[in-house]
């Protein structure tokens, strides 16, 4: 049968792009090429409607040892021979149908981007976003997704570490999933996902192949070739057991000298790896497809192609060397099977039983080859004007301590605020004997990375509602508290991988907040001198009501030479000092107790500026270095109070604080302007402290004492620390046994 | 009446299933080397108070398919046994 | 006293442990592929490790395949010459599961997996602060079983609060009378749900699981 535009279409190909198929291989496509080209100029593999904009930040310099975007992760230099391998991956349409193995397959996916790279991964990260936890549906969703992650994190191996966990009412139909993993390497021993060398070998390891997440191209395909189909598996399986012998299988294989290159497969599996690995090379390929290993009788060539089963990775060998390779997946009980070899002519060339089924070159299918790159409309969301009528005027300030009080103990209670431990104790957070935080905790997880005498700091933000209140400033406060909370650790921010989740990108106004965030990230990139490695976009994150908020969520990664520079975030003992670093603001926008408590819907972005939030880091990392503190703490949702309450919790420490400026009490102590921080110092020391922050001309301010348990506020007994901690522990618990 | 009712819920039958493949590697160390494939399920029982054996027949269907089985992910066969 | 690490697909706790006793606690130690059957260089004055992890993925039940591979038949045999053999979560199940330690380790209670500091009450000490990690290891034996093990002293370990108190509030699994680390008979095999090799490095801060491989006599 002959194809045509309307088979294109049904594989979300547009008239024109058929029409630029058919240009580039100077004839029409079989059913087959016409997949294979559905695959790669998809959203997912070719960045079509995102890469203009992903170019514009900054992608290189610093310690990068490999450009964005050129490998599965992001690799930065961390000095004595060593590197760190990273990347933040989204899972959400997956985790939406089938929470349990969507958000599963999500953790096995980006820790493969980490190990094909030849790194060991060495700490987990996931950035998590909801409904409304009241809601029914929410409480199924979370438990499926956090099962789901912990089934394959806890199984795999690697500490789960650190993440941020968010309710709000868009996120209802459209959870969002992003998993982050990060890993180290003797830089001497990454291999590159490319393909070399007329003649060698290529290799399919891993798990067996079976018709998974090729739904789409099934339904084209009963139309095009007139055969029923079958009900496929609209859902992957992921199998933690298998990948971790991959792991150990491909860190050990990697020894032998005997590699060229290695990529995973993940999405539109074969094809994708295979276009990839060749275009890099400037190499073709013969592939066999009846020698690819599979679970299921068979399989056509076009769902060989296109299956995106788990737990799978291509390999080129150095010819000659292939006992080596087989020597070492027999050894760890893996599939692996000979596929093929690498060619000169840059043409990807697939058989099945000898049969000739495409030809493609393969250039033409990846992103900055042949694939399309668009420039989409944006324009201006009207709902910005309602932001901008906001006037925190509008609202009125607590009237007393007493409402103060009932503010801070319905906060301190809110899901975006209580602590997430329903959620943390179900990931293992220790496997690996290396996560600093299980004794000590910090505003970023400090990781040992163990054989290189160096610690690293990682962390995931974005405040979607900041982002949502104005795109290009919430971006920046979304990399400036990354940067702030590795600076509170002790370490020095090097690196960004991103997730950029948003709406339909075809819809001017979602593609406004995606183009404004991303120029809003490149400038904060810029400032802290922290590159985008590289990460991924997820469009479509929306229904009929209307997009999720754009969340542009930052995975970053610092480094500390010495773990003894690392500074935690809690009160060490009572007696001393606690400062507020930087200038209070009155400014209730965009926080949690104006949206929650006051229910108000459209506010300003909470007042931030760039230059004031690098000097207060640079201030704040000088004093961490200098130990001229014993707790650093920053300020984000909730507000000072809430930093303040979360700074006793672990040692059972209360604190006796005053307002030290006459601005809104709510602002002042609810308010989540940026650029803040609150230490504590040992008395004696209080004056070296307020020394060192005179000539940093840094804004600090006095705000009382550490005390053995009471909490004190403007000369109020608020009771013991450890009843706002069982309120703080247990909130989330309450909500979900309520239901 | 009581009925008992027995259902059998599988993994669906072209979805990877991690633990049948696992066993089947167990049992190569136990040199068994004749089994071909496994899948692995469950195997629930149910006692059921109906007015016949269709009807009893019907509550756990109703029971499979709105709670034990996943559809995603897993198919399910009932017997009433009596 | 020399040991040796058995590591099956699935294991991930092994490097920890090679590590805590090479590095935090100075002992020899090799690690064991659980397809080699060889013991050669143990003696029965040594000790075999069965580390934390997901053996063979848990899938069955956990430790039932790890039971039947080449080298737990070489471990079962050491461990009848009166060889010391450690099983550590994951150990713990295989060792249960290859009847070297009475009783079974069952899916916790709460039916999620845990991960956090736990304390023990150990034989006339002080509380130990040890991380549990596990989603199967709720101890559960017959009665009899039960009276046997304590009044032969058998229990190595019971979940405690900071005092020191065996309650309930304060067992992470639902563990049958609080039980978190038991020994044989003979006194030669030890199977625990929390983790000491996790706990041995001043860097992370705690270390009390050195005093648990001292109670056990390994150091």
């Amino acid at each position: 049968m002959e194809i045509t535009v309307q088979h294109a279409q049904e594989l979300r190909l547009t008239a024109e792009e058929f029409e630029l198929i058919k240009q580039k291989l100077g004839r029409t496509p079989n059913f087959t090429e016409l997949c294979i080209f559905s695959a790669m100029w998809s959203e997912h593999c070719s960045y079509k409607n995102s890469i203009k904009w992903l170019k514009t930040l900054p992608r290189e310099g610093g310690r990068m040892l490999v450009a964005a975007g050129e490998e599965n992760a992001g690799l930065m230099d961390m000095g004595g021979g060593y590197g760190v391998v990273f990347k933040i991956e989204s899972h959400n349409h997956p985790s939406a149908i089938e929470p349990f193995q969507g958000a599963a397959t999500g953790v096995g996916g980006i820790q493969r981007d980490i190990f094909t790279m030849g790194a060991r991964p060495i700490a987990s990260l996931n950035s998590l976003r909801f409904g409304n936890l009241k809601d029914k549906k929410t409480q199924r969703l979370m438990a499926g997704i956090v099962h789901g992650i912990g089934h394959y994190g806890n199984c795999f191996g690697v500490p789960t570490v650190a993440g941020e966990v968010y309710f709000e009412d868009c996120y209802h139909t459209n959870p969002l999933v992003n998993a982050m993993s990060v890993g180290i390497v003797d830089t001497k021993r990454t291999v590159s996902a490319t393909a070399e060398g007329k003649g060698n070998p290529i290799f399919f390891v891993g798990s067996a192949t079976g018709k998974d997440g090729i739904g789409g191209a099934s339904f084209a395909s009963a139309n095009i070739t007139e055969e029923s189909t079958e009900e496929l598996p609209a859902v992957q399986v992921g199998d933690p057991f298998q990948e971790k012998k991959l792991l150990e299988a491909c860190l050990e294989v990697l020894k032998t000298d005997a590699v060229v290159g290695m990529q995973d497969m993940g999405a539109a599996g074969i094809i994708c790896s295979t276009a990839e690995m060749s275009a890099k090379g400037g190499v073709g390929m013969h592939i066999d497809l009846e020698k690819v290993p599979t679970r299921q009788k068979n399989m056509k060539a076009w769902e060989l192609l296109l299956s995106e089963s788990q737990e799978r990775m291509l390999l080129v060998a150095h010819k000659g060397q292939e006992s080596k390779i087989i020597e070492v997946f027999e050894k760890w009980d893996l599939p692996c099977s000979e596929i093929g070899y690498v060619t000169d002519d840059g043409q990807l060339k697939f058989y099945m039983n000898g049969e000739l089924e495409a030809d493609v070159p393969a250039e033409e299918l990846v992103l900055g080859g042949g694939a399309p790159q668009y420039e989409r409309e944006y324009t201006r969301p009207a709902y910005l004007d309602k932001i901008s009528a906001f006037d925190q005027q509008s609202i009125e300030d607590l009237a007393d301590n007493n409402a103060l009080k009932q503010g801070a103990e319905q906060l301190i209670q809110l899901p975006n605020i209580a602590s997430k431990r329903w959620i943390t104790v179900q990931y293992d957070s220790m496997v690996g004997t290396a996560n600093t935080q299980t004794n000590a905790p910090s505003d970023a997880a400090v990781v040992l990375a163990k054989g290189t005498g160096k610690a690293l700091a990682v962390t995931t933000d974005c405040n979607s509602r900041y982002v949502y209140a104005d795109p290009f400033v919430g971006a920046e406060i979304a990399v400036a508290e990354a940067a702030r909370n590795i600076v509170c650790s002790g370490g020095e921010p090097i690196g960004v991988t991103n997730c950029l989740n948003f709406g339909n990108p075809y819809d001017p106004e979602v593609y406004y907040q995606f183009v404004k965030a991303v120029q809003g990230m490149g400038e904060a990139c810029r400032k802290f001198n922290t590159p985008v490695t590289g990460g991924n976009v997820s469009f479509y994150n929306q229904n009929p009501t209307g997009p999720v908020y754009p969340t542009p969520t930052i995975g970053m990664v610092g480094i500390l030479d010495d773990i003894n520079n690392k500074m935690s975030l809690d009160y060490k003992k009572a007696g001393d000092k606690i400062y507020l670093i930087g200038r209070p603001k009155n400014d209730i926008g965009s926080s949690e107790y104006l949206h929650k408590l006051h229910k108000v819907e459209f506010s300003n972005v909470p007042a931030f500026d760039l230059e004031e939030e690098y000097n207060l880091q640079q201030a704040v990392a000088a004093l961490i270095k200098e130990k001229l503190v014993a707790s650093a703490h920053d300020i984000s949702e909730g507000g000072l109070m809430i930093t303040l309450l979360e700074k006793g919790f672990n040692r059972n420490l209360g604190f006796d604080v005053s307002a030290t400026t006459d601005i809104r009490q709510d602002a002042f102590w609810f308010g989540e302007a940026q650029s803040r921080v609150v230490v504590s110092v040992p008395a004696a020391a209080a004056e070296a402290l307020e020394a060192a922050l005179k000539v940093a001309s840094v804004d600090f301010s006095l705000l009382g004492t550490v005390t053995d348990a009471a909490v004190t506020v403007d000369g109020h007994a608020w009771g013991d620390i450890r009843e706002w901690k069982e309120k703080y522990d247990t909130a989330i618990e309450k909500m979900i046994a309520e239901n | 009446m009581t009925y008992h009712v027995q259902i059998n819920v599988m993994p669906l039958k072209d979805l990877l299933d991690p633990q049948g493949k696992a066993v089947m590697g167990g049992l190569v160390n136990l040199g068994i080397k004749s089994v071909n494939d496994i899948r692995i399920g469950k195997h629930i029982t149910l006692e059921i108070e109906a007015e016949s054996a269709e009807a009893a027949k019907q509550i756990a269907e109703t029971t499979a398919t709105k709670l034990l089985a996943n559809p995603v992910m897993e198919f399910f066969e009932i017997e009433v046994v009596g | 006293m020399k040991f040796g690490v058995v590591v099956f697909p699935g294991s991930n706790c092994d490097h920890d442990m090679l590590d805590a006793l090479q590095n935090d606690l100075n002992k020899e130690v090799r690690a064991l592929w659980h397809k080699d059957k060889s013991l050669d260089g143990f003696t029965t004055e040594d000790c075999i490790v069965l580390p934390g992890g997901f053996s063979f993925g848990d899938y069955l039940r956990c430790g039932a395949i790890a039971r039947f591979s080449p080298m737990m038949q070489s471990v079962i045999e050491f461990a009848a010459k009166g060889g010391k053999v450690l099983g550590v979560c994951n150990g713990f199940q295989i060792l249960c599961e290859s009847h070297l330690l009475p009783g079974v380790l069952t899916m916790n209670a709460h039916r999620q997996f845990v991960c956090k500091n736990n304390y023990l009450k150990t034989p006339g000490g002080e509380p130990l602060l040890i991380p549990v990690a596990h989603g199967d290891g709720r101890f559960q034996a017959d009665e009899k079983t039960l009276d046997e093990l304590e009044a032969n002293n058998q229990v190595l370990f019971y979940y405690c609060d900071e005092q020191g108190n065996v309650v309930e509030s304060a067992n992470p699994n639902g563990a049958v009378r609080n039980i978190a680390g038991i020994r044989n008979k003979e006194g030669n095999v030890f199977g625990m749900m929390p983790h000491p090799e996790r706990a041995v490095s001043a860097t992370l801060g705690n270390e009390d699981g050195k005093k648990v491989f001292e109670l056990l006599g390994l150091l």
